[in-house]
């Protein structure tokens, strides 16, 4: 329920057992280290950019060689997706893989070489098959494309395009020469409309001529050029295509032959991730000419069991350290169960500092009574918090932050569910749609009803009641501002600040209850009758709130003028305090919106009425509309669960700007080595 | 049918068009850059997916205050409006969610699409990324619940 304790180790150690240290170190995944407090000009750092560049480029390699193996051999699907957890695997494995590190990444590149030339090939049949597209209308052609005659007479090859006969390309090529004109032209069969492909057969003295007077009306060389016969020319071309479709197969084969190597690319692919990170950190160490120098964080707990691990078994100098004073310490939490699932919460809008009391306890528990408010759906509530435990259940090893997230709606739906009966709503109206449709339950008799009751028919005593649990949610948070001075000895400051509100809005809050405007409102579903008893002191605790905020709040102005007047306007943040109490309407505005979407749901899934068809259509619609209805009120239950606590709650009090803590550990991404975390937690 | 009846019928058909006309507005511009940040970085689907939605509760509003009018004003239960003051009043009771929605719902998405920016270029920016668009729902939920109110009240 706080924030743990931080301690400073500062390490001194023979260079020689430092790879053994930092990897020590870095599978413990314990410390957060630093080397920037360290700057003394007589020692040297390392330049490890190459190593680091080198293993990162290993890694990446690997990582593409699964993915290949992924695409060209899929392995079984071991299911997870979203939930997928790191492999366990034994230390002996690991030690085997690192061994034969040479013989992987030749293995990775074969199959990254083997991606290429499948890639060539693929460019080179496209190539291919775009020249026999071309090829086609010249497929009637009988003679060699690059053919230009006989001994005596000249062909030519080419393309007129648009509308044209025979005859009348014949009249124009034998313009100008004798009758009979010595020139024949064969039309190509099989030519694409409006392009006319042709060969023109002419005495070669007649050449020149001929083919101006072709041109003349639109004579042009073939797009594609082949040497031989085009027929013949196609079929050489289609056997080259045959025999890259050949090699792919083979380099897919060869590829899929790696199949078996994929869990050591992966065990691979994490090694250098680590090696990569680890020499990241050893480019930042200061080291002297037989010493090297580190600092870092531990919480304090495990301090003096690193200490000792580092001093016996590496011969090092540890020593427990101050914080100085430009120095931060990075925050690690730590919470009991429940209360630990709203951490990720908390994190998103920034961490904790030291000094500072940590809200998680209190925040987690409104967290979960608010979201079930907001979602209130008994029937919602059970799948979320059933679909949570089956997921928790199943998938042990998941990261923290998933994890956490999952107990996090598991607990929200128990709240939601909880909430769904005190409003009777179980998919909305489900029940009572079902037993007046195919139970034959007259339609006037209720089956469900509310434990407390339906927001729907009392609107205004659900608001009511809304901005009541605003209001303890915003006093908690006040509280917590209190407890903060409190803790930091300032005691004028919790008087003037904390304790001055508190009186001020109490008694107007108190004030306020038992009035006419507020039974106008309200209705008379409250009474309040009984505060009138207490008499005038409500209005004097609001009275000497208000005094003690406009001489007290503004107590650092040294000018006693400016200092009353800046406190008088600080009493105008009671309009803050009415907007983040107003703020809690959305309490009932999201709980109704899924009760009556639900109901609309339940409404449209029984008008087949009661049939087969009836029932069919009720499954489909019903199945479909709660899907939907549920993700999108989920979202909204969650977006301003998180809006209440950042904004309204956090608002009173919250600072954050701690600094997360950043444990040097292994990168491992697919696998996780077992057995190698003795002595850690 | 009344005249009355006519006017609480346009109200209820209001609230659905103008509050549902702004989400799909808004849902549609924040997708379009929710999309684009998946081309280029498709892990944070998810996130920008959140982001993209939260501009589509105002037409979930509207249709909630349609369906309660509805069921107040004798078509899904209820009894029929047969004056034209009341007809009137119900006209009113829905402007709010209708009115409010279709603008709210168009400027939350476009706060929803800077949103999307902060979380395309620090995806661990997300919970605060995520709380700009929620501040502008806040007032689409002020106008649904006086608009939950009026209906519910008159």
């Amino acid at each position: 329920m706080a924030i743990v304790k931080m301690q400073k180790l500062s390490v001194c150690a023979n260079k020689k057992n430092r790879k053994a240290i930092l990897e020590q170190l870095q599978s413990l995944g314990c410390m957060e280290i630093t080397t920037e407090g360290i700057d003394d000009p007589q020692l040297q750092k390392m330049d490890t950019d190459k190593q680091r560049q080198q293993f990162l480029r290993n890694a990446d390699a690997f990582d593409e060689a699964i993915r290949l193996l992924d695409r060209y051999a899929k392995a079984p699907s071991k299911g997870g997706g979203l939930f997928a957890e790191k492999e366990q695997i034994d230390r002996a494995q690991f030690e085997e893989v690192v061994k034969n590190q040479k013989q992987l990444v030749t293995a990775g590149q074969a199959v990254q070489r083997a991606e290429k030339t499948i890639a060539e090939c693929r460019g080179t049949i496209q190539k291919q098959e775009n020249r026999i597209a071309a090829l086609e209308p010249w497929m009637a052609l009988p003679v060699p494309m690059d053919c230009s005659g006989t001994k005596q007479t000249s062909y030519l090859i080419g393309t007129i395009e648009g509308s044209i006969t025979e005859d009348q390309i014949f009249a124009a090529a034998s313009a100008g020469l004798e009758d009979p004109a010595p020139v024949s032209v064969n039309l190509l069969p099989g030519s694409i409309p409006g392009q006319n492909n042709m060969l023109v057969v002419c005495l070669k003295r007649d050449r020149d001529k001929v083919e101006n007077s072709l041109r003349a009306i639109g004579f042009a060389n073939p797009a594609v050029r082949v040497d031989g016969v085009p027929a013949e020319a196609k079929k050489e071309i289609e056997e080259d295509i045959k025999s890259q479709q050949e090699e792919i197969a083979r380099q897919e084969a060869c590829i899929a032959s790696y199949a078996d190597r994929r869990e050591d690319f992966r065990i691979a692919s994490d090694y250098y991730r680590t090696r990569a990170a680890k020499y990241d950190l050893l480019g930042t160490i200061p080291q002297s000419e037989n010493m090297f120098f580190l600092e870092g964080w531990v919480t304090a707990d495990r301090a003096e069991s690193v200490k000792n691990l580092l001093e016996k078994k590496y011969d090092a100098l540890v020593e427990k350290e101050e914080k100085r004073e430009d120095e931060m310490e990075p925050t690690v939490l730590h919470n009991n169960r429940f209360s630990e699932s709203v951490e990720g919460v908390l994190e998103s809008y920034g961490l904790p500092q030291h000094g500072k009391i940590d809200p998680t306890f209190i925040m987690s528990i409104f967290y979960v009574i608010f979201f079930g408010m907001m979602f209130s759906d008994a029937g919602y509530g059970i799948v979320m918090a059933i679909a949570c435990l089956i997921v928790l259940k199943k998938h042990k090893k998941l990261p923290d932050s998933t994890r956490k997230m999952m107990q996090l709606f598991f607990w929200c739906g128990i709240s939601t569910t909880f909430w769904g009966i005190m409003y009777g709503g179980f998919f909305g109206d489900a029940i009572d749609q079902i037993a007046h449709t195919f139970l034959g339950v007259p339609s006037d008799v209720k089956v469900i009803k509310p434990l407390w009751f339906d927001p729907l028919s009392q609107p205004m005593r659900l608001l009511v009641w809304c901005m009541g649990f605003g209001l303890v949610h915003l006093f908690f948070g006040l509280g917590i501002a209190g407890a903060q001075y409190i803790k930091d000895r300032d005691f004028v400051g919790w008087f003037s600040d904390v304790f001055s509100w508190y009186l001020f809005i109490m008694g107007l809050v108190l004030m306020l209850l038992p009035s006419e405007l507020f039974s106008s409102i309200a209705g008379d579903a409250f009474d309040f009758s009984g505060i009138t008893k207490l008499g005038p002191i409500p209005k004097y605790m609001a009275l000497v709130g208000m005094i003690i905020i406009i001489l007290m709040q503004e107590r650092s102005k040294k000018n006693p003028i400016l200092r009353v007047l800046l406190g008088a306007y600080d009493v105008y943040g009671v309009t803050s305090w009415l907007s983040d109490v107003l703020s809690y309407s959305r309490l009932l505005a999201l709980g109704l919106a899924t009760g009556v979407i639900a109901n609309v749901i339940n409404m449209m899934a029984v008008m087949g009425g009661n049939s087969v068809a009836g029932v069919i259509v009720f499954i489909l619609v019903f199945v479909l509309g709660h899907t939907l209805n549920f993700f999108i009120n989920a979202l909204g239950a969650y977006v301003h669960s998180n809006r209440l606590e950042f904004v309204e709650f956090f608002g009173k009090f919250y600072e954050g700007g701690g600094r997360p803590f950043k444990a040097f550990q292994t990168a491992n991404k697919y696998v996780e080595i077992k057995n190698l975390n003795q002595g850690d937690h | 049918m009344s005249t009355g009846m006519v006017l609480a019928l346009i109200g209820a058909a209001l609230s659905t068009i103008l509050a549902g006309i702004g989400s799909a507005w808004g849902v549609g511009m924040a997708g379009q850059a929710a999309a684009g940040v998946t081309a280029e970085k498709p892990d944070l689907f998810a996130k920008v997916l959140i982001l993209q939605l939260l501009p589509g509760t105002q037409g979930i509003y509207g249709l909630l205050v349609t369906f309660i009018t509805l069921s107040r004003i004798g078509v899904l239960g209820g009894t029929a409006v047969t004056d034209t003051n009341t007809g009137l009043m119900y006209l009113f009771a829905c402007l709010p969610i209708a009115i409010c929605g279709l603008i709210s719902a168009y400027h939350q998405a476009r706060t929803s699409v800077a949103s999307i920016g902060v979380v395309a270029k620090d995806p661990d920016q997300f919970g605060k990324a995520m709380l700009f668009p929620a501040m502008v729902e806040t007032y689409a939920i002020l106008a649904l619940l006086v608009s939950i109110l009026a209906v519910t009240n008159i």
